[in-house]
């Protein structure tokens, strides 16, 4: 999805320094009309819909004709469907990749990028490196999964790559093979979110003040010491933010996965969002569709809830606020 | 190869103390092969997008192409009449782009400079709507939009996500709001602007760099934007570059040389853009991180 690479400004924390500095003692009746729009638009797109999902997960319902109420028979049902099961089994699998190791590899990356190579050779070289991380993210995520799709064909560059190389012996069906499907769409996910984490911790370096490398590199400290000790904690609030924002991105992730897999072979990469897809709209069961959804959104804002306090706890440990 | 942005080589500055070491030249060997990996699957595309179909089956995904062959490209672009794809996501976008930006700075003065009681809960009810899985909306909003006659329509996808990127752009813009000097504003008052002017005639003008921020995201989120389109948009005439891509997966059509072929032509646009507003983009990376 394209919310992948949004950016989340803290305004949180900005909104609560200010609540209660000024009490106003103007009346603020009159700015509640430039909320109208917006809020008017909020309820018919966002709030309705979320609500009737809601409802429409305790019922049964083919799309025509009117729903049946049944309770909870579709979250009861849930409970035992081993589709849903392997389909939260892979979101597991999709937060390693979209989450775990590009943050891991892109703070390497950005920290080698910015400290070594920005400083000890022309910013530019430093820029051009960054923009070829950073490439597969302006592309539309679904060419990403057809390029990709094909590459890992039968008779994709794959197989050809390994064929020249003398090791076509390892040619393979990638994406048919229930035992290499999930770890080959996981390679293309780090792929994609790759350049994320990288620019983000790029531009956070940028703030930091380059006496504090400079007064630790004639201290002595050593790469890795500068690295542990200047560069991690520096940029934790961006951390936090790059992890919050690829958590719900992996928890939702549906191009993709339509485009390389549909969730086959046998569900190996099944997923939450396009199991719901599937059940809408292919199955034509919408009551347990809207169960999935509901499932699925319910654990986000929990995820999404624990990420931000965690934050908070953080900062103000740090005595940040 | 062609996409291959080959890092420039060191500059021959005279060696000072910083640009001493052979470990510098492990690193810039390390992470320069890295990147040189992101770009391969593009420089595949490129390879096997100008071969004939029976140059492929014959020599595979890894010989040089035996003639320039365009017919895939134009077969591709013929038979998804991409010009009406373009046009589609174009409008799309560039709706949302606006229209979004607009609500948002209507309900972010509200919020931030209005201060209106409850903010906190309805910037957070903002920021949920931005973070819901797009699922838990989608068979609602199908069916209302066929009840209203908007199916397979592109304003029923504009107006979708003209909320859901302003659902984002209210909770930046209320940030941003809630630090704008209050001289600014009383100075206003007192010479007897009313909210309305103030609006445009004092925040505007000082917002506008987040603006042009915002307008840029919205373009490209909604550009790349799958399920919605995919199941709004079912015909020829309404939709977009992704969409059209992925329903011709599968296609008889789609041959190895004609699935590079149109995923070339579909990124095509998305690079343009990037290229074009790349100070912008890098620009709203750092905005969220120094306030």
């Amino acid at each position: 999805m394209a919310s992948l690479d949004r950016v989340v400004a803290p305004a949180t924390t900005a909104a609560k320094t200010s609540a209660g500095r000024r009490r106003r003692s103007r009346s603020d009746a009159g700015y509640w009309l430039y909320l109208l729009p917006g809020a008017v638009l909020f309820l018919l797109v966002i709030g309705g819909p979320l609500l009737y999902t809601g409802y429409l997960s305790l019922t049964k319902w083919s799309g025509v004709g009117d729903p049946t109420f049944i309770g909870l028979d579709n979250y009861r049902e849930l409970l035992t469907d081993d589709v849903f099961w392997t389909s939260f089994k892979n979101t597991v699998a999709m937060i390693i990749a979209m989450v775990v190791l590009p943050t891991l590899l892109g703070l390497v990356l950005a920290a080698a990028l910015f400290d070594t190579i920005g400083r000890r050779f022309r910013p530019r070289t430093a820029a051009a490196l960054r923009a070829a991380f950073y490439l597969p993210q302006v592309l539309p995520v679904v060419v990403a999964g057809i390029v990709w799709g094909w590459i890992l064909r039968p008779d994709g560059a794959l197989n050809g790559l390994l064929d020249a190389v003398g090791l076509g012996a390892l040619g393979h069906d990638w994406l048919g093979d229930p035992n290499t499907a999930l770890p080959a769409v996981m390679a293309v996910m780090i792929w994609v979110q790759l350049g994320y984490p990288v620019v983000v911790f790029m531009a956070a370096l940028e703030r930091v003040n380059p006496e504090l490398y400079e007064a630790a590199e004639i201290d002595g400290a050593g790469w890795f010491r500068r690295f542990r000790a200047i560069t991690l904690p520096q940029i934790r609030p961006e951390t936090f933010v790059v992890g919050l924002t690829c958590t719900i991105a992996a928890m939702k992730v549906f191009g993709p996965i339509f485009a390389l897999t549909r969730g086959g072979p046998e569900n190996a990469t099944n997923v939450p969002s396009y199991f719901a897809y599937y059940t809408f709209f292919k199955r034509l069961q919408v009551g347990y569709g809207s169960a999935i959804s509901m499932v699925l959104t319910l654990i986000i804002v929990v995820v999404a809830v624990l990420f931000i306090r965690a934050q908070n706890r953080a900062e103000r440990r740090d005595g940040v606020l | 190869m062609a996409i291959t942005l080959t890092p420039p080589r060191p500059g021959r500055r005279p060696a000072d103390r910083r640009h001493r070491g052979a470990g510098r030249w492990i690193v810039l060997l390390l992470v320069g092969a890295a990147a040189l990996a992101m770009l391969v699957p593009f420089a595949f595309m490129l390879l096997n997008a100008f071969k004939s179909p029976g140059d492929y089956s014959t020599n595979g995904p890894m010989s040089w192409p035996g003639e320039f062959y365009t017919t895939g490209l134009r077969t591709y672009w013929e038979q998804v009449d991409f010009p009406v794809k373009l046009w589609n996501s174009i409008l799309i976008s560039g709706s949302v782009a606006v229209l979004a930006v607009v609500v948002s700075l209507l309900s972010a003065y509200a919020l931030g400079i209005g201060r209106i009681r409850g903010r906190l809960w309805i910037i957070g009810l903002f920021l949920l709507a931005n973070m819901l899985p797009q699922e838990a909306l989608i068979y609602p909003l199908y069916h209302f939009a066929k009840e209203a006659g908007l199916y397979n329509t592109r304003l029923a996808v504009i107006i979708i996500f003209t909320v859901i990127q302003a659902a984002f752009g209210t909770y930046l813009l209320a940030s941003v709001l809630g630090t704008f000097p209050r001289t600014l504003l009383e100075a206003a008052a007192l010479d007897g602007a009313g909210r309305w002017r103030i609006l445009w005639r004092v925040v505007l003008p000082n917002v506008r760099p987040t603006i042009s921020v915002l307008l840029v995201f919205f373009f490209i989120w909604t550009w790349n934007e799958f399920l919605i389109p995919l199941v709004m948009l079912i015909d020829n005439q309404t939709q977009t570059v992704p969409v059209a891509l992925a329903s011709l997966q599968g296609d008889r059509l789609m041959d190895a040389p004609t699935t590079n072929a149109g995923a070339l032509i579909s990124l095509l646009p998305a690079i343009l853009f990037f290229l074009i507003f790349q100070r912008t983009l890098s620009r709203g990376i750092t905005a969220g991180a120094d306030k």
